[in-house]
């Protein structure tokens, strides 16, 4: 099976004053899919430019990154934009849901820009939103959910386009142990059906539900390992019953 | 297109204060606008109105001295027009179709017990063609019966108000200082003259009836008239005619080269049109007024779309990285810049017909509403969101994903 993720010399410069930071050097990589990835590393390492770049939010300054196969750098800015949408779904820290729409159309937001019917959105969205286990909220706005329950609409609405990625920035830093430990569950659960997630958290604990971590330091990766990861069901039903 | 419609809807209710006061600008500017134009061209309508009562080409000559609004004229002031001049003047001015001598007098008239004081004229049949007169009721009189002298009479509508009532005048009879008339016929209503006096409070008779029986004259004078109306051929120039019947009088009493005119010609519609074109002035003043608040608007909307792209910054970070392109945003900003526009462009439209209507009624002014201009300040006030749109919309769409994710 053919890698979902492959760079090859992938380098990001930013200027700075006099000179540039290399905030991502040359990095070979591949991903392939249905993994489960943490990226690692302290602020400033680059873990954070590299989600830009695999997300396609960012372009490279040098090197090469396909996505399921397509040279991202090739491709035009409406057909990167339709990437973003179907192939890659985005969780971050702070939720980023729009207070005004409910669950559901926080959901259905994505598919907009796909030029899905309403009925269409609407369905999808209600099956995302059970598949996260908030089939009972459909039509709370973020004010009336809880953190965890804001991050699973969030969630919701990263699988709604169904993609083969899940890219999640730092996704339990604003929660609590224990909805952060239900967050990393539902990631496996995902994960075991098939879809590929990078993680990137200064976490080790939650670096720990991945079966591989890469870890990054002053632009390099310095650490690329694979082990069996925690069960994070497990570790839920040990910790708290 | 419709969800996206609902969407920047949705998105200006949020903020219903400051929705409505950025649209407010727009309002004004489409308010003014409306009732500025209504207000015009009903100023206009009522003037081409007079224009059309005092009748269309008309000239009228008066004798030198003799004022615009006087009616006496002075001891020792010797009549210069005659009716022979009236008759003169189409045979030898091409350009003219008709010309009327006229003399006029303040009398009594008197029917059954009724009295009522009014202004008689004594003319010829052509008088009727050089001020457009009609009749609602009988007929005028022809060239024959007016140089046989018959007794016959026209009453204006004021006239036949005052001493008939409702009553069908047409085969009745008047009596002007004793002397019985038959009245023939009613004048068609013209309303006011543009220097406010009632054209309907008239009597009007054959010229040489009224010489013999109401308005006598020293034998020197028996064919002196006030007045003569010319009524020139359409498409003639007015100026070229004013100018040939100045000469044509200059010869006829036999003035110097250096000597003043002796009659006085006035073109009656261009008094008229002098008021329309202040009525314009006005218009475009506040016509300017107007644009200026659309501007004015224009810019409240752009200040307003600049600060919703900054509060929004991490919405539109987040859109980006679901999969909208870079025109989707676009598109967002902008329908809801022209929302709002049109928002403020409708309230003013019906604001501004009620306004317009209000001043109808309260003040009693002409007002005509233009729908054509009602659609013009629509389409701008939209252009104006537009316009006015488009450098916040294009921001907002050109914002880098990654900081605008991590905006605060």
């Amino acid at each position: 099976m053919s890698a979902l993720i492959e760079t090859q010399d992938l380098t990001r410069h930013y200027p700075s004053g006099e000179g540039v930071v290399a905030a991502l050097e040359g990095l070979d990589l591949e991903i392939g899919p249905g993994e489960f990835v943490a990226a690692m590393g302290p602020s400033g390492s680059g873990k954070s430019t590299f989600l830009n770049l695999i997300g396609c939010l960012d372009q490279p300054t040098r090197g090469r990154y396909r996505l399921a196969g397509e040279d991202v750098a090739a491709l035009p800015p409406d057909r990167v934009a339709a990437l973003r949408g179907e192939q890659i779904g985005f969780v971050f820290q702070s939720f980023n849901l729009l207070p005004r729409s409910d669950a559901l159309a926080n959901v259905e937001m994505p598919m907009l820009y796909r030029g899905l019917p309403r009925r269409i959105r609407r369905e999808r969205a209600a099956i995302a939103l059970e598949r996260v286990g908030l089939g009972q909220r459909m039509h709370h706005t973020p004010s009336q959910l809880s953190g965890g329950q804001q991050q699973r609409v969030a969630i919701a609405r990263a699988l709604v386009n169904g993609p083969g990625l899940l890219l999640a920035d730092e996704p339990t830093g604003a929660l609590d142990s224990r909805t952060g430990l239900e967050i990393m569950a539902l990631f496996q659960a995902l994960n075991r059906a098939g879809v590929a997630i990078l993680c990137v958290t200064h976490d080790a604990d939650v670096a720990a539900f991945a079966s591989r971590t890469l870890r990054f330091r002053d632009g390099k990766m310095i650490e690329d390992s694979r082990y069996q990861p925690v069960d994070a069901e497990a570790m839920l039903r040990q910790k708290f019953q | 297109m419709a969800e996206a419609l609902l969407a920047a809807l949705g998105a200006l209710a949020a903020n219903k204060l400051r929705a409505a006061l950025t649209a407010l600008g727009i309002f004004i500017g489409v308010a003014a606008v409306i009732v500025t134009v209504a207000v015009g061209a009903g100023a206009r309508q009522q003037v081409l109105a007079q224009i059309q009562s005092l009748g269309a080409n008309l000239l009228v000559v008066w004798g030198a001295n003799v004022r615009l609004g006087g009616v006496s004229m002075g001891a020792g002031q010797r009549p210069n027009l005659s009716w022979d001049d009236a008759q003169e003047i189409p045979r030898q001015i091409a350009a003219v179709q008709v010309a009327a001598g006229t003399s006029r007098q303040q009398q009594q008239v008197v029917a059954g017990n009724q009295n009522w004081s009014t202004t008689v004229v004594a003319t010829d049949p052509d008088y009727f063609v050089a001020h457009d007169w009609t009749t609602q009721e009988g007929r005028f009189f022809t060239n024959e019966e007016a140089m046989s002298g018959r007794k016959l009479v026209l009453l204006g509508a004021t006239v036949v108000e005052n001493l008939f009532g409702d009553e069908d005048p047409v085969g009745r009879e008047i009596r002007i200082r004793s002397t019985p008339f038959e009245v023939i016929g009613v004048l068609g209503r013209k309303g006011q003259n543009p220097m406010g006096q009632d054209q309907d409070d008239v009597v009007i008779m054959p010229f040489w009836t009224a010489r013999r029986s109401v308005m006598g004259a020293p034998r020197a004078f028996a064919r002196a008239v006030g007045t003569i109306s010319v009524k020139v051929h359409e498409g003639e120039s007015m100026s070229d005619v004013e100018e040939e019947l100045r000469q044509f009088f200059r010869q006829r009493h036999r003035v110097a080269a250096n000597e003043p005119d002796t009659v006085s010609i006035r073109n009656l519609s261009e008094i008229a049109a002098t008021r329309d074109a202040s009525a314009r002035t006005l218009s475009l003043l506040l016509a300017a007024v107007a644009a200026v608040s659309l501007l004015v608007g224009g810019i409240g909307v752009m200040n307003i779309m600049l600060v919703s792209v900054t509060e929004r910054t991490r919405e539109i970070g987040l859109r980006l990285a679901v999969g909208a392109r870079r025109r989707d945003i676009l598109r967002q900003f902008l329908l809801e810049a022209v929302l709002l526009a049109l928002l403020g462009g409708a309230v003013g439209v019906i604001v501004g017909i009620g306004l317009a209507h209000t001043l109808a009624g309260v003040a009693g002014w002409p007002v005509l509403i233009q729908w054509d201009a009602v659609a013009l300040a629509v389409t701008v006030s939209a252009l104006t969101g537009l316009f006015f749109g488009y450098y916040p919309a294009r921001r907002a769409a050109r914002l880098d994903p990654i900081t605008a994710l991590r905006h605060e």
